[in-house]
């Protein structure tokens, strides 16, 4: 059966010069000869106009003329090559052109420019007041700076103003609030002031407040986009495409978001189920464990329901594409997950809790100055200055810095750990955990399945079955194929579906497939599942010989037990939730030597004891991958997916681990903790500069000068802090890197 | 004094010069990928044959 062609249309987009345009994630970029490489090899096709590697992202960007080529020879030079690309569905990609970075960064390029230039009038104002400046020259500078600033404010402002509105109409407090309210009273001040031509403008505060603060925005958002551009590279080499059987019989390759409900997928054996749907023909046997937990396969045929996510082993199906379908798995799931993000949102992160404590105090103590200025006999308008600046040297220039530049030091810590925040307050929410709960399938043990070490077989034999597994597409097949190396297959073996593989070598018959097939008692079979009951199991036999079982499973993950016995030792409660039967779990268990576990569990009963164990007060960290556990990661204070994870699951936690060791686990929890200190120490820095400077600003003696020097001293000074971290945390997580 | 009225619309227009310099850069896509034009630079794919001067010297020579 020959590969389906694609459909490349719906991947291509015009550029303007009247070029067709693709992008690519491509897998297996691992340094600059590669980009090299990859653009010379594409330059060289008759056709390509424009082909660029971007290292940073791992993409390609190819433009070509259309006259002259097509898609087709550019991915096969990339496979030649040795590179795994596939093309992004132009409809999914939405950081491509990053337009929220952009805004940011253009909201700092036009503050910076204009504090800097108003910085430079202001000096000579402040050096002019110490000495000889007249009034018309001060106002003078007081103009320009007004003609600066307040555009600027208008255009770089209007990222937090929006912010601060939304906030306010859903009546809620975040930190832009208060950044609001300062700036605008700041602004407004100023100019009053340089009607009345006063002496003191407070323009450079407002700028230069804005600046530090979109200085902390963008690390922000450059956090979450690194995670979200990898996620999609992730997604879109999965290759999440469906071969759609059109009407004239032939199949087609096309993107997830072209299938409409009513159309027909083919899956071939060996295949990943990329829809849910019905079966309309065919029969075979899907591995469910990415979707259920359930390691056993499961036997399907026509009209039964299969869900994306699932394996497809050894029959072609034909599968009807259908909606959530009512009380389906799937919508079961996707109900569970609303409720529980609903629940989610309800966390508060440490910077608007602090927020919320401190814009009370600030402004109640701006009001107060406001009151006792003219009960001591001042009038209204310099007491009203002094309350003014009370709450623009109190603007939390370096609140909005503590928090955001932590989360970014902390995130590249995580990222040299194969960690993926998803979420920035993840840290935050990852350091208060005390309680772990794992999901067996997937996420303890590997993904895929593999052959166990206890085979019994002697290295030729073991060589003659690896050979046999190779003409075969089942994935227990593939699986014993992989753990034996083999390269060749045998020349005259013949695949009988659904049942194995056989060939003659020299005249001897030898076999392998399912245990009845080769004649394997009952007994014998139930013996070996009591030996490994978490695996399936494949026969082989050689002539006349007795078959032998070989156990193919999915088996514990690389550094499972010493990362459980790291956690158990670091004081952590571990728990297995599993959907898969008790047996497996139980071995597994035993395996991690876990006390506490429970099989057999649907996404609702996984959510119950999430939730009872945070009504003990608990802090939960859910570790889990399948489509069974999205919800509990969602209902969880905090949870982690590894990156084989599906979809959704991906989607609903808060980091993503790469490769197939748990060792990142134990990392991200010991660099959270970290994080952490470094941000309550942060904001106690921000506390204690608010103590010192609050009573000179009742006092009145804050001019412009020293609002400048505080402002941007206790930033550098947060930010300093920050980068600290990575001394820190870069010692003493040396050994879990090797592990 | 008068020679401010000179300097700062100077100074102003040289600092917005800048930043439309950035501007511009930002849109071109000139910071879309920090990793691989620093490894550009030591790719020598793109010269002619015996045409860095170590190889034209050394082809002088003999």
């Amino acid at each position: 059966m020959s590969a389906p062609e694609r459909d490349w249309a719906a991947f291509v987009t015009n550029t303007d010069d009247g070029k067709a345009h693709m992008d690519l994630a491509v897998d297996g970029i691992t340094c600059a000869a590669c980009m090299y490489e990859i653009e010379r090899g594409l330059q060289k096709l008759d056709g390509v106009e424009k082909a660029r590697v971007n290292l940073s992202s791992h993409r390609l960007s190819v433009d070509w003329d259309e006259e002259k080529t097509n898609p087709s020879p550019i991915v096969d030079m990339l496979q030649k090559l040795g590179y795994k690309a596939y093309p992004f569905d132009p409809a999914q990609v939405k950081s491509r052109g990053d337009a929220v970075g952009k805004e940011i960064l253009r909201a700092l390029a036009v503050s910076g420019f204009a504090a800097m230039n108003i910085m430079l009038l202001s000096i000579s104002v402040w050096s002019g007041n110490a000495s000889d400046i007249d009034h018309e020259t001060r106002a003078f500078f007081h103009w320009i700076s007004a003609l600066i600033a307040l555009p600027t404010v208008v255009y770089s402002g209007r990222i937090f103003f929006r912010s601060a509105y939304m906030a306010i109409k859903t009546s809620r407090l975040n930190m832009d609030v208060p950044i609001t309210i300062g700036v605008l009273l700041a602004t407004g001040l100023s100019v009053w002031q340089t009607i009345s031509e006063a002496e003191h403008a407070y323009f450079d505060s407002a700028v230069m407040l804005l600046f530090f603060l979109l200085v902390g925005r963008y690390c922000d958002h450059l956090m979450r986009r690194k995670t979200r551009s990898f996620a999609e590279n992730l997604a879109t080499l999965k290759a999440e495409s469906a071969a759609k059987i059109q009407d004239d019989g032939s199949t087609l390759d096309v993107p997830l978001s072209k299938l409409a409900v009513g159309d027909r997928v083919l899956v071939r054996a060996g295949e990943r189920i990329s829809v849910d749907g019905r079966i309309a023909t065919g029969t075979s046997e899907v591995d469910q464990s990415l979707v259920t937990g359930e390691t056993l396969l499961q036997a399907v045929g026509e009209g039964d329901l299969v869900y994306a996510g699932t394996m497809n082993t050894y029959g072609v199906l034909e599968i009807e594409v259908t909606a959530a379908a009512k009380g389906t798995l799937l919508d079961e799931v996707n109900k569970l997950l609303e409720t529980a993000m609903e629940g989610r949102s309800k966390y508060v992160h440490i910077a608007d809790r602090a927020s919320q404590l401190y814009a009370p105090v600030v402004h109640a103590a701006a009001l107060l100055t406001l009151i006792g200025w003219i009960m001591l006999g001042m009038a209204w308008q310099p007491a009203l200055v002094i309350a003014i600046s009370v709450l623009i040297i109190t603007c939390p220039c370096a609140l909005g810095l503590a928090i955001p530049a932590v989360q970014v030091v902390a995130s590249g810590l995580f990222f040299n750990e194969r960690v993926l925040l998803n979420a920035g307050d993840a840290i935050e929410r990852l350091a208060s955990v005390d309680t772990i709960v794992f999901d067996k399938t997937g996420t303890l043990t590997l993904p895929e399945a593999s052959l166990s070490q206890e085979h019994g077989l002697s290295a030729e034999q073991l060589e003659l079955a690896g050979r046999l597994a190779l003409s075969s597409s089942h994935p227990l097949s593939q699986a014993i194929a992989r753990a034996t190396g083999a390269q060749q297959s045998l020349p005259d073996a013949k695949e009988l579906a659904g049942k194995g593989v056989e060939a003659q070598i020299d005249g001897v018959q030898v076999k392998l497939g399912s245990p009845a097939f080769c004649g394997v008692s009952e007994e014998q079979l139930a013996q070996a599942k009591e030996q490994h009951p978490d695996a399936s199991f494949v026969a082989f036999q050689m002539g006349d010989e007795a078959a032998h079982l070989l156990p193919v499973g999915q088996f514990m993950r690389e550094g499972a037990v010493e990362t459980i016995q790291k956690l158990k030792d670091a004081g952590f409660a571990i728990e297995i939730l599993s959907g898969d039967h008790a047996g497996a779990v139980k071995h597994a268990a035993d395996l991690l030597d876990v006390e506490s576990w429970k099989a057999g569990l649907k996404p609702q009963d996984k959510i119950d004891r999430i939730e009872e164990l945070k009504a003990q007060g608990k802090k939960v960290l859910m570790v889990g991958d399948g489509l069974n556990d999205a919800p509990s990661l969602a209902a969880a204070n905090v949870s982690i997916s590894p990156v084989s994870a599906v979809h959704v699951s991906q989607a609903a936690a808060d980091a993503v681990f790469l490769g197939d060791s748990l060792a990142p686990v134990m990392s991200a929890l010991i660099i959270s903790q970290k994080a952490r200190w470094v941000m309550n120490q942060n904001l106690a820095i921000s506390v204690i500069y608010n103590l010192i400077a609050v009573p000179f600003a009742v006092l009145g003696f804050v001019t412009p000068l020293v609002a400048a020097l505080a402002m941007s001293g206790s930033s550098i000074i947060v930010t300093l802090n920050a980068v600290r971290l990575r001394m820190i945390a870069g010692t003493s997580s040396q050994p879990s890197q090797e592990a | 004094m008068e020679v401010l009225i000179y300097l700062i619309p100077v100074a102003l227009v040289l600092g917005g010069a800048g930043l439309v310099a950035f501007l511009w850069s930002l849109r071109a896509g000139q910071y879309d990928d920090m990793e691989g034009p620093k490894w550009r630079i030591l790719d020598d794919g793109d010269l002619q044959e015996n045409s860095t001067p170590v190889e034209a010297a050394k082809r002088k020579a003999s």
